[in-house]
């Protein structure tokens, strides 16, 4: 950016002029300086401010991996299973652009997990920041759809029958359910036309709607302003020239301190794919390696890892009235509830710092509870982990449910009015 | 009038731009959301299939493809249509009350024929299919119990369908097994998503 430098101390070089042309046509110079030189974030960022510049950055990977693979992938029902193969053996560095892809899907849902748990810790979700919880919350839901329809794309037997399971679940809605199933597929089961619409949702219906989601939660972000472990407003406390007190430049301080972090990040990442790309069956499962076979079912269908909470909480649920509506219903409550938790969290303080114990150990049982549900959605719907799945919906929801009122009666440690190192 | 703004004349003519807009916007959905239906390949490619049926032996399956789903055609024994009816007070449906058939297969043994079972082998729970596990008595897996008198038990999640594709009641599946419209084009022949001419 050495003509944005230029253009604010101005030159007469050849470059400062090229700035200079340009920012009175374009707001080049603005919105460097609005969104990263210029954006005063709290300074008191620790290790879990980490994970949304390496959301933004594994976004990036996918889409830029994802580009290559299209050009060597075949959406259709006889050839994709093939093309991959095929990507994976014949094409040059094919392989690593593929297990990049796969890894980094996994590694979105493990760093987005990272950064939603964060906002929880630090009630970053709180009042004026509802706004910017809520367009998290959608790219987190595009991001459900967009793997999801990824996963069909391999056309292996497990992506065929996951696909199936999901599918079903709007067949179970009463009187529309058959014709939406329909709808959905474009024929009589999953076929060729299913795959390749799954296709185009997965490369340019889904990438576009999350850049955008993306887009309005940085410019959320950078209107109120970042929150911060002790959950006080910088705002509030300005110096004689206008800026935040507690407050320091996004560069170069967290543009150096982000690229640390997504350093040891990428360490971790290259482990895995280079070492661990399957993860043991749990970032590409087994019955993957056979093309989809309508006619034989896998003998014990999971979804993928980042799924199985929820799996967890549909099985949980019993069909009654002949009809299995109820879980589809309660696993869409499930994850509609992630919107309106700024409301639902009553408690005077924002962070986990200033809060009493009912909250801190509402948090830790909450986040036991959904690995301890992403647990039992791997294994087969068996005692104990029935039982463990019903009692593990009951808490997620309790959590949600019973917050206005445990947030409320919580005690709480008195804030500080600046922030603390 | 003279310079003065027509406050009310605005919002009318502002909400009936609105309006029109709005009708043209979902008219011109219908096309793009239309074109999500079955084409008229896949409906063509959809179309009923006839199946020769001579050579299936009493007591054996048949597993065909129709509409990418898999059918199962089992030429039932007098002992096993003998078995059906049997264990009703521990299925869910017996009746097949709340589940899928055409009505001409609304029976206890859900047939036109009782020797010919027809049925779709998608578990009602989340489509998997069901194996047949015809022999009664207890399976050598473990799965099924010494009381288990023979039909199709879903690998998946256990859900266990009597030898008419009846669901028992406590397991995961809420309803009977599926059957798809079929009739008989001849004594050898079945034709599987064409109901018989008469119930037409």
């Amino acid at each position: 950016m050495a003509e944005s430098k230029s253009a604010t101390t101005p030159g007469t070089g050849r470059l400062a002029r090229f700035g200079a042309w340009i920012d009175e046509r374009f707001p080049m110079t603005k919105m460097w300086k609005e969104h990263v030189s210029e954006y005063y974030a709290p300074k008191n960022f620790n290790f879990w401010y980490y994970f949304g510049s390496i959301a933004l950055f594994v976004f990036v990977l996918q889409i830029v991996t994802g580009i290559f693979l299209t050009m060597s992938y075949k959406p259709s029902a006889t050839e994709a299973f093939g093309s991959v193969e095929y990507i994976m053996r014949d094409v040059e560095w094919g392989w690593l652009i593929r297990y990049l892809h796969s890894t980094g899907a996994s590694a979105f849902f493990i760093v987005v997990y990272l950064h939603m748990f964060r906002a929880l810790l630090y009630g970053s979700h709180r009042k004026p920041r509802e706004l910017l919880w809520i367009f998290g919350v959608l790219i987190y839901l595009a991001l459900m759809a967009e793997a999801f329809f990824g996963y069909l794309l391999p056309w292996g037997n497990m992506s065929y029958w996951g696909a199936q399971v999901i599918v079903s679940l709007f067949g179970t809605f009463p009187l529309i359910g058959d014709a939406l199933i329909e709808w959905i597929r474009g024929d009589y089961f999953i076929s060729d036309i299913t795959l390749n619409r799954f296709f185009a949702l997965h490369v340019v219906a889904l990438p576009l709607a999350l850049l955008f989601l993306v887009v309005a939660h940085i410019l959320a972000l950078h209107e109120v302003g970042s929150n911060n472990p002790d959950g006080v407003e910088i705002k509030k406390h300005k110096g004689a020239d206008g800026l935040p007190l507690d407050g320091i430049p996004f560069h170069p301080y967290y543009t150096v301190k982000d690229l640390y972090g997504l350093s040891v990040f990428l360490v971790l990442f290259a482990a895995v794919v280079f070492f661990a790309p399957e993860m043991g069956g749990l970032f590409l499962e087994q019955p993957n390696f056979e093309p989809a076979n309508p006619l034989l079912t896998p003998k014990h269908i999971a979804p993928v890892w980042y799924f199985t909470p929820y799996y967890a909480i549909l099985r949980a649920v019993p069909a009654f009235l002949n009809t299995q509506v109820w879980g589809v219903l309660v696993l869409f409550a499930a994850v509609l509830l992630l919107f309106f938790v700024p409301w639902l969290d009553r408690s005077p303080v924002k962070s986990i710092r200033y809060r009493g114990p009912i909250y801190k150990t509402a948090l830790m049982v909450f986040a036991a509870d959904f690995i301890m549900l992403g647990y039992c959605g791997l294994k087969p719907a068996v005692a104990p982990f029935t039982t463990m799945s019903v009692i593990g919906t009951i808490i997620y929801f309790a959590f949600f449910l019973a917050m206005p009122w445990y947030t409320r009666i919580d005690s709480h440690k008195p804030e500080p009015a600046r922030v603390r190192m | 009038m003279g310079e003065a703004v027509d406050r009310g004349r605005r919002q009318l003519l502002t909400a009936a731009t609105t309006l029109t807009g709005a009708v043209g916007v979902a008219f011109a959905a219908v096309p793009f959301l239309a074109s999500w239906k079955p084409s008229a390949r896949a409906k063509a490619l959809g179309a009923p299939v006839e199946i020769d049926i001579s050579k299936l032996e009493p007591g054996a399956m048949l597993k065909i493809e129709w509409r990418g789903k898999p059918v199962l055609i089992v030429r039932r024994t007098p002992e096993m249509i003998e078995r059906i009816g049997k264990q009703d007070e521990a299925l869910a449906d017996p009746a097949s009350q709340a589940s899928r058939q055409p009505d001409y297969a609304r029976n206890p043994a859900r047939a036109i024929r009782p020797e010919y079972l027809v049925l779709l082998g998608v578990c009602t729970h989340l489509g998997c299919l069901p194996q047949n596990r015809f022999a009664p008595g207890a399976s050598e897996d473990g799965l099924l119990q010494a009381d288990w008198r023979g039909g199709f038990f879903c690998p998946c999640h256990g859900s266990k369908f009597d030898l008419s594709g009846r669901v028992f009641a406590g397991v995961p599946a809420p309803t009977n097994l599926e059957i798809p419209p079929y009739s008989f084009a001849d004594d050898n022949h079945l034709v599987i998503g064409l109901d018989p001419p008469e119930t037409a």
